[in-house]
């Protein structure tokens, strides 16, 4: 708009008319634009999008890293589609998306609105209940995880008082998976953190027209809270779908390296890395990448479609910025 | 009154509100924390009692399992595997902070034609699994014969691959007063200048956030290091665990393993005890703009 006052000294003597010293603003702009976005565009180019067309390339060859890929059409995929163990990573997959992310979602938005009475003690909690969030993922975890679900140790202990008599979680295929979950719902702090800041912005006028219409706690929940909080409800079910389609760290250690017993936590990733690694299969487990991928796409858009049915957005206007 | 009126909640009023919100907290802070005062317990029991002895700490602490650590893992020094894990974060971390902050500045204070195109792409490849891209890589670094170094694990780094910092960073920075930056062109400050001596003075707190979220991925990454290290020496912490778990005699040198399993986890511990605050800022800025 003021391109002239804003254009330093220097491009006012070289350029004559206040037009062509617009262009070359409007051109050094983008220069600096694009340099400073020089190392991201390096890193997309080199590290993704190169990747991936050809990742969608090993997918549709026979490919073991040594002799050149040989285009073998779709072979991998109906051979993919007749292994009953990659059946079975796909179950496992499901199995632990559709029980741990709902698990985890539902105690941190609990815990959420526990902490979000402003209590002595609070900021205590919040940081405390963060924590596993952080150290979740490492090998050290892996491992612990693997000694409490162990025979005769602390969890066995505890489920026999009630009754139940599952011996060690992480030797039983029926149980392990649940060792797992219990993992990854322990990890719960990180999405209970963005609820928290989602209802610290929920305006206090409506919590108090509510009570003043005599509203109970569930009705306020459901009608204000609910509302008022589901862009980041939105984001976190988003985010933790995605993540747990793609685990991998904690199923491998968890299950001595061998996603098993009887293939119990063959996750997606587990069968990828086998195939892709251990067996230097790159165009089967390309064409497995890619099977992810879809599924991802997929759920994503199923989200981002749905959003419009029950995800609230105060300001929509602000969107499109 | 009318402050415990507008809680979310306004079941819990009064004295046994406190005390109900107390006793929950207390339980889940229990649960929780189980598994972090259990390994600390079980790392100084003797092996045998670690699975089977419910006793948090033992009656007779021992400290063989941390002395044995001192021998090292197959002759390599625990030293070791620390120092390859520090040069993996360390330089971890100053690559995403070079290469996010450049990329958010453009980002957030450079208009340039298809930005927008750009960043769209750009939170793209936040959803976008990983997977996709494993294996074309990993055939490149082969070509490039850089596997069993730390080009791989680091170069993306580098290269701002890691989209979630550098929505983090452009976030802090579209709310950093314009004025400032306004003022500095009319002075003829240039693009670099503003970068460096206003804005990323002003961005600390996203740097910190960032550095300490990239340390803490890069210690405990596990993928990385076991698809792309595959001699000892350059063993990062997690895979010497892994190793050290596949050792013979480690079913009675349990105590070893879980000992190691605490030494591991301190570093994250510690920076998390020293900076939980800007963790759980950045942690709760991520989710409320997206």
């Amino acid at each position: 708009m003021t391109l002239v006052k804003d254009s330093p000294p220097a491009t006012r003597k070289a350029g004559s008319a206040a037009p062509a010293a617009g262009r070359g603003r409007g051109r050094r702009e983008n220069l600096a634009g694009y340099l400073f976005m020089s190392p991201w565009i390096a890193g997309f180019l080199l590290l993704t999008a190169g990747p991936m067309v050809a990742s969608l390339w090993f997918a549709f060859t026979d490919y073991n890293l040594f002799n050149s890929p040989k285009w073998i059409g779709l072979d991998n995929f109906t051979r993919m589609f007749d292994d009953p163990r990659w059946q079975k990573s796909v179950e496992v997959t499901a199995k632990y998306v559709v029980i741990g992310t709902p698990l985890k979602l539902l105690l941190a938005l609990g815990v959420a609105l526990l902490l979000a009475q402003s209590r002595r003690g609070q900021a205590f909690y919040r940081a405390a209940f963060y924590a596993p969030s952080l150290i979740g993922a490492s090998v050290s975890v892996a491992f612990v995880w693997r000694s409490l679900f162990s025979d005769s140790a602390v969890v066995d202990r505890t489920m026999s008082l009630f009754g139940v008599h599952a011996g060690g979680w992480v030797g039983n295929p029926d149980w392990i998976l649940y060792c797992l979950v219990a993992l990854t719902v322990w990890q719960f702090g990180a999405p209970m953190v963005i609820f928290l800041a989602g209802l610290k912005q929920v305006p206090k006028e409506l919590y108090e027209a509510a009570e003043l219409d005599g509203a109970g706690a569930f009705r306020t929940f459901w009608s204000v809270t609910l509302p008022m909080i589901s862009p980041v409800l939105f984001f976190n079910v988003l985010l933790e779908t995605i993540h747990s389609f793609q685990i991998f760290g904690s199923a491998y250690v968890v299950s001595n390296t061998y996603c098993g017993p009887a293939d119990a936590t063959l996750v997606y990733t587990c069968y990828l890395y086998q195939q892709g690694f251990k067996n230097a299969q790159m165009g089967f487990a390309s064409a497995m990448a890619w099977m992810l991928l879809v599924a991802v796409a997929l759920v994503t858009a199923v989200l981002f479609w749905s959003q419009k049915k029950w995800v609230h957005y105060e300001n929509d206007a602000e969107g499109a910025r | 009154m009318s402050a415990t009126t507008t809680k979310p909640l306004s079941l819990n009023r009064g004295r046994t509100g406190s005390l109900v919100w107390h006793l929950g907290s207390l339980l889940v802070l229990a649960v929780v924390l189980y598994p972090v005062v259990w390994v600390i317990g079980a790392s100084f029991k003797p092996s045998k009692d670690i699975v089977n002895s419910l006793q948090l700490f033992p009656a007779h602490p021992i400290l063989d399992n941390f002395k044995g650590l001192a021998d090292g893992i197959a002759d390599i020094s625990i030293w070791t595997f620390f120092q390859n894990s520090l040069l993996y974060a360390g330089g971890a971390v100053v690559g995403i902070l070079v290469s996010c902050s450049l990329t958010a500045y453009a980002f957030a204070k450079i208009r340039f034609a298809g930005r927008n195109l750009l960043f769209s792409l750009m939170i793209g490849t936040l959803l976008l699994p990983y997977h996709v891209l494993l294996i074309p890589q990993y055939v490149m670094f082969q070509k490039l014969e850089l596997i069993n170094t730390y080009v791989p694990l680091l170069l993306g780094k580098y290269l701002a691959t890691e989209a979630f910092f550098v929505f983090l960073m452009v976030q802090f920075m579209r709310n950093l007063p314009r004025e400032l930056d306004e003022a500095a062109r009319l002075d003829g400050c240039g693009h670099l200048r503003i970068y460096w001596s206003i804005v990323l003075p002003l961005c600390r707190p996203a740097l910190i956030t960032s550095a300490i979220f990239t340390f803490i991925n890069a210690w405990n990454d596990f993928m990385g290091p076991l698809i792309y290290l595959n001699e000892p020496g350059k063993y990062t912490v997690s895979l010497g665990m892994m190793m050290f778990r596949d050792s013979d005699g480690v079913a009675s040198n349990y105590g070893g393993l879980i000992a190691m399993s605490l030494v591991a986890l301190l570093p994250v511990l510690l920076f998390f005890l020293a900076f939980q605050r800007y963790l759980i800022d950045g942690m709760a800025t991520s989710g409320l703009k997206g």
